[in-house]
């Protein structure tokens, strides 16, 4: 049953207020690509993705599969599957723990469900899902592969490897996205090592190119309901979302300062007064 | 002493060329990715056999050996194929993330390693991907002496189910064992019987250090060779029942002596049955342009240094 605009506003909020409190519990993590990408992700694992947290299997045979290629963002990849029913919500709380599965970087060596392959090392992420688009191909496998990368995980040459590669394979059962907020952990990615106009060169590279609005529902809807449609074109799909890092709190939107930093508790308590409350409920 | 009869020159890669034609008729599931050298890795016949099992990824290893790791995911078998250098050095992040950590079933076939690689010169040469592989939890490292021992291994790393770092090499080198003799990944293989000095050997250096154990026989000294094919995991059993028997030990590989075999065996030596070891391997070199046999001879690797050493080895006991 697909979720209404409004029912995931209320999973993406309730994933905020996760990946704010997981980073306070462990001191440590990534929350401003996470909650850039938290509408993006809540709508594909509720909305778009053929995926079944109770018949999961590593080789995703018979559904679709998800690579996070920028793989801090595991705050936010963690909060998605747990409220998708993949492991405990209460699990969450053990992020970046001794002896946890939920790893500061997604490992698969963990025995979590919903984890297809290790990633954290930028720029590899978007090779890997071309493996897995071409296996599925193989097997007559008629489901999608979709990959998140981040966009100043864009200046990794790798990303550019697998962008021609995905083209010369016809790999249309693939649909990358970027999470275009613009930061990384240094400054804006334009003042770092400027990547340019990410459309043009994508298109260039003989990608399908679609840009939305990574906080407007329906624009994610659109964005992917044209991205699956592209099936048959023989070109792989790449989702430009706009978004804003740290998008949903005040002091923490559009700065890269929070890319990898966490709120003191103070902080942590008014951003979570701005977030508000949701029926879903903390872990 | 056994006697072993070169049935005629082969380069090692076409051992690999052979094994994955046949691993690939024996199994589906395999696929083979290169970076544009389908023909030095001899694959010629494996592409054209199984064209939808090929895949030819251009000159990008970093993304090869993703699209492996993800063709692995997926329940494929690959096998993804350059020059030795350029599928470890140039790539050991990738390897570490995608097929090391993230366990993976892929197989790296690695030509073209060592010196023998020849006329290109240093910049082709690796000597330091046995140690770099080495080093990665859980990689299977592999480094056959021949032909046939190559078509074998490569059969053995297409059933073993985890990632495997197969290491063969360019040059015409004597093809010598049983084309029959299955490969065991984790065995070392006894080539001759000896009692004075043990001469532990991996690659082309085989040959080597049995045609300097007939040598030393002339001179009235019995070399055991064992053929370390499988690097890792290491047989310490069969190392130390032999080092216990003969009381030296030579080790020679084509590969510095940083993370080599050299260092392998020593480690095993010094923990369970210290005995004294010489080392016929690079030291901490790069190499140079030249024919296969020149380096060898230059870089201090064949025969007439594995006996050299081999003395020098029992004079320590």
């Amino acid at each position: 049953m697909a979720k209404t605009n409004e029912e995931l506003k209320t999973i993406a909020t309730q994933v905020r207020r996760d990946i704010l409190r997981m980073v306070c519990l462990a001191k440590s993590g990534h929350p401003g690509g996470s909650m850039s990408s938290t509408d993006v992700l809540t709508t594909l694992y509720f909305n778009q993705m053929k995926q079944d947290p109770a018949t999961w299997t590593r080789d995703g045979k018979g559904q679709d599969m998800f690579i996070l290629s920028a793989g801090h963002m595991t705050p936010v990849y963690y909060s998605v599957l747990a409220r998708c029913g993949y492991f405990p919500v209460s699990e969450l709380a053990s992020f970046r723990q001794m002896g946890t599965r939920l790893q500061g970087h997604p490992s698969v060596r963990k025995n979590l469900p919903g984890i297809f392959q290790a990633s954290g090392s930028l720029g590899q992420g978007l090779s890997a899902a071309c493996g897995l688009a071409i296996g599925k191909k193989m097997d007559k496998d008629n489901n999608f592969v979709f990959c998140l990368c981040g966009d100043g995980e864009s200046e990794e040459g790798q990303i550019w490897e697998a962008g021609m590669f995905a083209v010369h394979q016809k790999l249309d059962n693939l649909i990358a996205m970027t999470d275009w907020n613009g930061k990384q952990i240094d400054g804006p990615v334009e003042e770092v090592s400027g990547i340019g106009d990410l459309a043009a060169k994508w298109e260039a590279w003989g990608w399908n190119v679609i840009v939305a609005d990574a906080h407007d529902f329906d624009s994610i809807q659109k964005a992917f309901e044209l991205a699956k449609a592209g099936k048959g074109s023989g070109k792989p799909v790449m989702i430009l979302f706009k978004s804003e890092m740290g998008h949903g709190v005040d002091f923490m939107a559009g700065t890269h300062k929070w890319h990898g930093s966490v709120p003191k508790p103070e902080q942590l308590e008014d951003a979570l007064k701005q977030l508000g409350e949701t029926p879903l409920g903390d872990f | 002493m056994k006697k072993y009869t070169d049935t005629g020159k082969k380069d090692t890669r076409s051992g690999f060329g052979a094994g994955l034609l046949k691993a690939g008729e024996a199994n589906p599931n395999v696929v083979a990715l290169t970076a544009d050298l389908k023909g030095s890795l001899k694959m010629d016949a494996f592409a054209a056999q199984f064209p939808e099992r090929f895949i030819q990824c251009g000159i990008a290893e970093a993304n090869m050996v993703g699209a492996a790791a993800g063709l692995a995911i997926t329940g494929k078998v690959p096998f993804i194929g350059s020059f030795a250098e350029f599928v470890t050095g140039r790539v050991y992040d990738q390897i570490r993330q995608e097929v090391a950590y993230g366990n993976t079933n892929v197989k790296i076939a690695s030509s073209h390693a060592g010196i023998t690689l020849g006329e290109d010169g240093a910049t082709h040469q690796t000597m330091e991907d046995i140690a770099l592989m080495r080093a990665l939890p859980g990689m299977v490292v592999l480094n056959p002496c021949d032909f046939n021992q190559t078509v074998q291994a490569t059969l053995a790393a297409a059933e073993y189910n985890g990632p495997v770092y197969l290491r063969f090499g360019r040059p015409s080198v004597p093809n010598f064992t049983d084309p029959d003799e299955p490969f065991v990944i984790g065995k070392a293989i006894v080539m001759n019987e000896g009692k004075d000095v043990t001469l532990f050997a991996t690659g082309h250096t085989v040959w080597e250090a049995l045609q300097a154990a007939e040598a030393l026989e002339a001179d009235g000294i019995s070399a055991e060779v064992i053929d370390i094919a499988s690097i890792k995991p290491l047989d310490e059993q069969a190392i130390v029942a032999s080092a216990r028997k003969t009381g030296a030990v030579v080790v020679a590989e084509e590969h510095n002596m940083a993370g080599g075999l050299g260092e392998a065996v020593a480690g095993v030596l010094a923990k369970a049955c210290p005995t004294p070891v010489e080392f016929v391997n690079g030291q901490d070199l790069f190499g140079q342009s030249g024919t296969p046999s020149a380096l060898m001879a230059a870089y201090g690797l064949d025969a007439p240094h594995i006996a050299e050493a081999a003395k020098k080895a029992i004079a320590r006991k």
